[in-house]
């Protein structure tokens, strides 16, 4: 037994320690940053060697691990080109799972460097949370999928209808607002996950099944011979922009998010591919010289290596080397994401 | 007789019905069962096959493409020999922890070794061994430590607050431990779970970024820690009052009484109890599902989402209630064994929700 | 109980500082957080408060029990569907499996071997398996079901198809809730007056306390009487209209709720049963008390006071287990929480609220279970 005396101390300890405690709470909340690149971000993922990227991880064609537990998909492909521009190597990434609750915390947290989950760009997100959209990496709509053997060819026959539907998603807030604009009910099924949605749907369970207008499309696709049992109609109720979204406050590293999709672009407005980018190396065409970094030094302002977009294509590839890996396979037409002058909506700015 | 006719009857017409289920399942599971599939243009299995096999014949070839990602998850593939010995690790783990004979003072330091084994498997980094960062991890792996670890973690909590809810003279240390095991006890797992992935970042400073695992271990310390806490507080009821006289009068002071005399005896008593616990945490880390954590349940689900292995959900699910009732099913089994054998106090002790 | 060593008085000062410090500790926790959370949120331009609950609500909602428009309605209204929809789940699931439990844990100890096997099996099967793969099972059994045109019909105006069970409803009229409140007042009486005669040795008497429960409705009805209209269910369009509905997501969770948490009753019902002593059974019979009124006077009694502890936990689980309702698409209190942070941002407030309802609930059958175990107690003395 310890003498009585240290026990009467071990009262005074006990205080000693609230005060302590006290004063620890005092400290400040943020640790000092030291000077970098200007972009706490960047200058993270440098020190890390290694990007963090928050993904999906359940949808087919955007995140989806294949059976070797590899993530494929055009935002998997989005997170290796951040990482082939920032540290050279599109390897150097790190596939975060996230849901559609948790997606933005892990960005405002820190968690994650980007989140590159097919997130609809809206006015209130943006305003709300704190976070910004790079770019947009996939242009879509809210359509509706329906069995042929149904006899709906519109979304105007869809009164009364049971309709499958993934909650906390922009998606639900369309219908929602279709339905109500044309004066119409229906009976909301909300399944949160995929393949539950998907069993709901096939089994009947709904009488349409509600989502971005490409993943009705994957899905369609995926049915093999039964594909033409199935009848996308012909209303989008919504536009559905996905892009990758940053963290507000950190302009150097929303600058890098959005200038490697262009450079992606601007590969294939230009035919530069993974294939042929080293033939280029001697090229006199400037506006390849300066994409590849052989002139003008522009990756330094943006406090990249010069030859990020050379990493970022030879690695990765172009906007259309990415999607005839990852939408193609799911027998999407391109469409709206086509480049510009074919048709599409994929518009780079100049890289001079 | 009548009784005897009766009794025969619900025999018969139960049996006729097992016969029944038993040959569909036989004639779905093995009969019309596709166990392999080739390869189609494109050099990948070609799974219209067993598409058209749907309804009336299993299709084996997705756990055959698959286990390895059901299992293992995102686990760099080369390297996956490493999670299957860690998952051994866990067996040999409980198995040892079970056997009475290994019931001394020395079974901690077994779990700290084989834990840390298993740390240096799934982490790496030492010994020549890849480090491979814990959001990588996934699979079965994911389920035993989230379980295992919440356990070992959780368990010294929880003797802690038992030992405050007992405690004479501290009212308000009493108070603290009551409203801690309350409070958890009276809210889903899911909601704590919520809580980590959603609100922790909010509450911890900038720049201290915990790994989303990691959280969702913490919510399941928390809320293992409350579940045992009342365990062990069976324990020290049921010890009888004459022990903490005795101890009294030999003159210890209140930690050597605990330590020497109440905790060893207490916790004798709720082994099997806290077998049952365990089986409860082994089966609620399914619910990571619901906050995207890649363990055994997630795995299984995202297997069959890529669009060529898309509508064999059952097979996988089988696989998946089969490795979940394999190891629940044992360790209930040793655990009624214990029971038996121990005659413990019949405690209510509900499994933890 | 264990004395930690703060019994002389001069050390009194020593336990005081030590709970002064647990205190401090916890209060220095919550303010860091709440410090660190107004930071965040303030960066990230969130307002806090429970202001949300009154602006309109997008979200969607399948099933409710009161009238609700997406965009119209507000989220507090949707939380409120949430919770009634959680209950709705939550009262019909532990009655089930009470019931369901007891049957099995008597089949457990049942003289037919293979009835007893197959108990057992059932209890062990369903306990060694995660409640979420089982509901999952059940969502996917009741998917299966054909669709509306080609539903089942049991019986008339009742389909079962893969929209769920349709049912024929009484159409609501304002005298009902008279006669509602007469079958209670019924009620009361009745188990007031069953347990003065339920000694009597006059049949006649026992029997004639249960009139008042048929009675009093009956009465209201003659006085009043409202009409009666009952609404069948038609197929029109896409789904049938009229009548109500069982979805297949509510018939999910409950279905494998009620199989489940009736897994953990069964033993628990055995326990209680076994250990009621055979001289009990007997020494009723030598008092030449009917066999039912052994059973219920002297064995259920015992066998409850062993039974209501346990039970009360498997309740408690049974309706923090509903929360599960989310990964199958019933939209319970969780689920709409859920979705309204997601569109929200505001996740302190609905975790908040999640927890604070799950409590109330667990408060709520804590307190009634335990008085119900303190009065019988109290009889058994």
């Amino acid at each position: 037994m310890p003498p009585i005396a240290l026990r009467r101390w071990s009262g005074c300890l006990a205080f000693g320690m609230i005060l302590s405690l006290f004063l620890l709470a005092s400290l400040p909340l943020a640790p000092a940053r030291a000077a970098g690149s200007g972009s706490p971000t960047l200058d993270a993922v440098r020190a890390r060697g290694v990007l963090i990227c928050g993904v999906a991880g359940n949808a087919a064609g955007f995140s989806l691990p294949d059976s070797q537990g590899v993530m494929q998909g055009i935002d998997a492909e989005g997170c290796r080109a951040i990482a082939a521009a920032v540290l050279g190597d599109q390897h150097k990434v790190k596939f975060v799972p996230t849901t559609t609750e948790n997606r933005f915390t892990a960005l405002q947290s820190g968690e994650i460097d980007v989140l590159v989950r097919e997130t609809t760009w809206t006015l209130g997100r943006e305003a709300s949370l704190g976070l910004e959209f790079g770019v947009i990496n996939f242009y879509d709509g809210t359509g509706f999928m329906v069995k042929k053997s149904s006899g709906v060819t519109s979304a105007r026959d869809l009164d009364g209808a049971t309709i499958c539907v993934e909650p906390g998603t922009s998606t639900e807030l369309a219908i929602a607002d279709y339905f109500r604009v044309n004066n119409m009910k229906y009976t909301p099924v909300e399944i949160q996950d995929l393949q539950e949605i998907h069993n709901a749907f096939l089994s009947g369970r709904c009488d349409a099944y509600s989502t971005d207008s490409s993943a009705l499309a994957g899905f369609r696709f995926t049915q093999g011979a039964h594909a033409e049992d199935f009848l996308l109609l012909p209303e989008l109720i919504s536009k559905e922009p996905l892009g990758p979204m940053v963290r507000k406050g950190d302009d150097k590293w929303f600058d890098i998010v959005r200038w490697v999709s262009f450079a992606q672009i601007t590969g294939e407005e230009y035919g530069v591919s993974s294939h042929n980018v080293d033939s280029f190396a001697n090229t006199t065409n400037p506006d390849i010289r300066r994409l590849l970094g052989l002139e003008g030094g522009l990756g330094k302002t943006l406090g990249l290596d010069d030859k990020w977009a050379f990493y970022v294509l030879k690695q990765v590839g172009n906007t259309g080397e990415v999607w005839n890996r990852t939408m193609a396979p799911l027998g999407l037409p391109r469409g709206l994401n086509g480049l510009w002058n074919r048709g599409g909506l994929l518009f780079a700015p100049p890289i001079r | 007789m009548a009784r005897r006719l009766l009794s025969a009857l619900v025999t018969v017409v139960l049996a006729l019905i097992l016969a029944d289920i038993a040959w569909h399942f036989f004639s779905w599971a093995v009969l019309h069962a596709i166990w392999h599939l080739p390869e189609n243009a494109a050099h990948a299995p070609d799974t219209d096959l067993c598409r058209a096999a749907i309804g009336h014949g299993a299709c084996w070839a997705v756990i055959r493409e698959k286990f390895r990602f059901i299992l293992f998850g995102f686990y760099p593939y080369d390297a996956q020999w490493r999670p299957a010995l860690a998952v051994l690790c866990f067996v040999a783990l409980f198995a040892l922890s079970l056997a009475p004979k290994f019931w001394r003072p020395s079974l901690i330091l077994l779990w700290i070794v084989i834990l840390a084994v298993v740390g240096v498997l799934m982490w790496g980094g030492v010994f020549g061994l890849a480090f491979v960062a814990a959001d990588q991890w996934g699979g079965l792996p994911i389920t035993l430590i989230l379980a295992t670890f919440g356990l070992a973690a959780a368990f010294p909590l929880a003797i802690l607050v038992a030992l405050a809810r007992h405690a004479e003279g501290l009212p308000v240390i009493r108070m603290l431990a009551i409203a801690y095991v309350e409070l958890i006890r009276g809210v889903p797992l899911i909601s704590l779970l919520f809580m980590s992935s959603v609100m922790l970042p909010l509450f911890l400073p900038t720049g201290w970024d915990i790994d989303k695992l990691l959280r969702a271990q913490l919510a399941f310390v928390l809320f293992a820690g409350a579940y045992l806490a009342e365990v062990v507080r069976a324990g020290l009821g049921a010890l009888p009052r004459g022990q903490y006289e005795a101890a009294a009068a030999l003159g210890l002071s209140y930690w050597q009484k605990t330590r020497l005399i109440v905790l060893p005896q207490a916790l004798r008593h709720v082994i099997p109890m806290l077998v049952n616990t365990f089986i409860g945490f082994f089966k609620d880390t399914s619910l990571v599902l619901i906050i995207g954590i890649f363990d055994l349940m997630t795995t299984g689900r995202t297997a069959t989402l890529e669009p060529a292995w898309q509508g064999f959900g059952n097979e996988v699910y089988l696989l998946l209630a089969a490795i979940y009732f394999a190891f629940c099913f044992i360790m209930a089994r040793i655990s009624r064994t214990l029971e038996r054998r121990l005659a413990a106090p019949h405690q209510d002790i509900e499994e933890p929700a | 109980m264990i004395r930690p060593p703060f019994r002389s008085p001069s050390l009194r000062w020593q336990a005081l500082g030590w709970q002064a410090l647990a205190l401090a500790a916890v209060a220095l926790i919550i303010v860091t957080f709440a410090r660190n959370a107004s930071h965040h949120l303030a960066a990230r331009h969130i307002a806090t408060g429970f202001g949300f609950l009154r602006e309109a609500a997008p979200i969607p909602i399948g099933e409710s029990l009161l009238p609700y428009t997406p965009s119209v309605s507000s989220y507090g209204r949707a939380f409120l569907i949430g919770i009634l929809n959680t209950l709705k789940v939550a009262i019909p699931g532990c009655l089930l499996a009470t019931l369901l439990g007891t049957l099995i844990g008597i089949a457990r100890i049942s003289p037919i071997p293979l009835l007893a096997r197959l108990a057992a099996v059932y209890v062990e099967g369903l306990r060694d398996l995660p409640l979420l793969l089982q509901l999952l099972f059940w969502y996917g059994v009741f998917q299966a079901l054909p669709a509306p045109r080609q539903s089942f019909r049991p019986l008339a105006g009742v389909f079962l198809s893969n929209r769920g069970m349709r049912l024929p409803a009484l159409a609501w009229q304002s005298g009902f809730g008279w006669i509602l409140l007469a079958a209670l007042a019924g009620l009361g009486i009745t188990i007031v007056l069953a347990r003065r005669t339920a000694l009597s040795p006059h049949r006649g008497r026992r029997l004639a306390a249960f009139l008042p429960l048929p009675l009093f409705p009956a009465l209201v009805f003659a006085v009043t009487r409202p009409a009666i209209i009952i609404e069948w269910p038609a197929l029109h369009g896409f789904n049938f209209q009229g009548g109500m509905t069982i979805s297949p997501e509510y018939a999910a969770l409950t279905t494998g709720l009620v199989l489940y948490t009736a897994s953990y009753v069964a033993e628990i019902v055995r326990g209680g049963l076994i250990s009621v002593a055979r001289g009990q059974w007997e020494a009723g019979a030598a008092l030449g008390l009917p066999r039912a009124a052994v059973l219920r006077l002297i064995v259920l009694p015992q066998a409850l006071r062993l039974i209501i502890p346990p039970m009360t936990s498997q309740y408690l689980n049974l309706v923090k287990n509903s929360s599960l309702a989310v990964a199958i698409g019933y939209q319970d209190v969780v689920s709409i929480a859920d979705t309204t942070l997601n569109q929200t941002g505001q996740a302190i407030e609905g975790i908040g609220l999640i927890m604070a309802v799950y409590l109330t609930i667990s408060l709520g059958i804590s307190l009634a279970m335990n008085l119900y175990n303190a009065r019988l107690a109290q009889r058994a003395r």
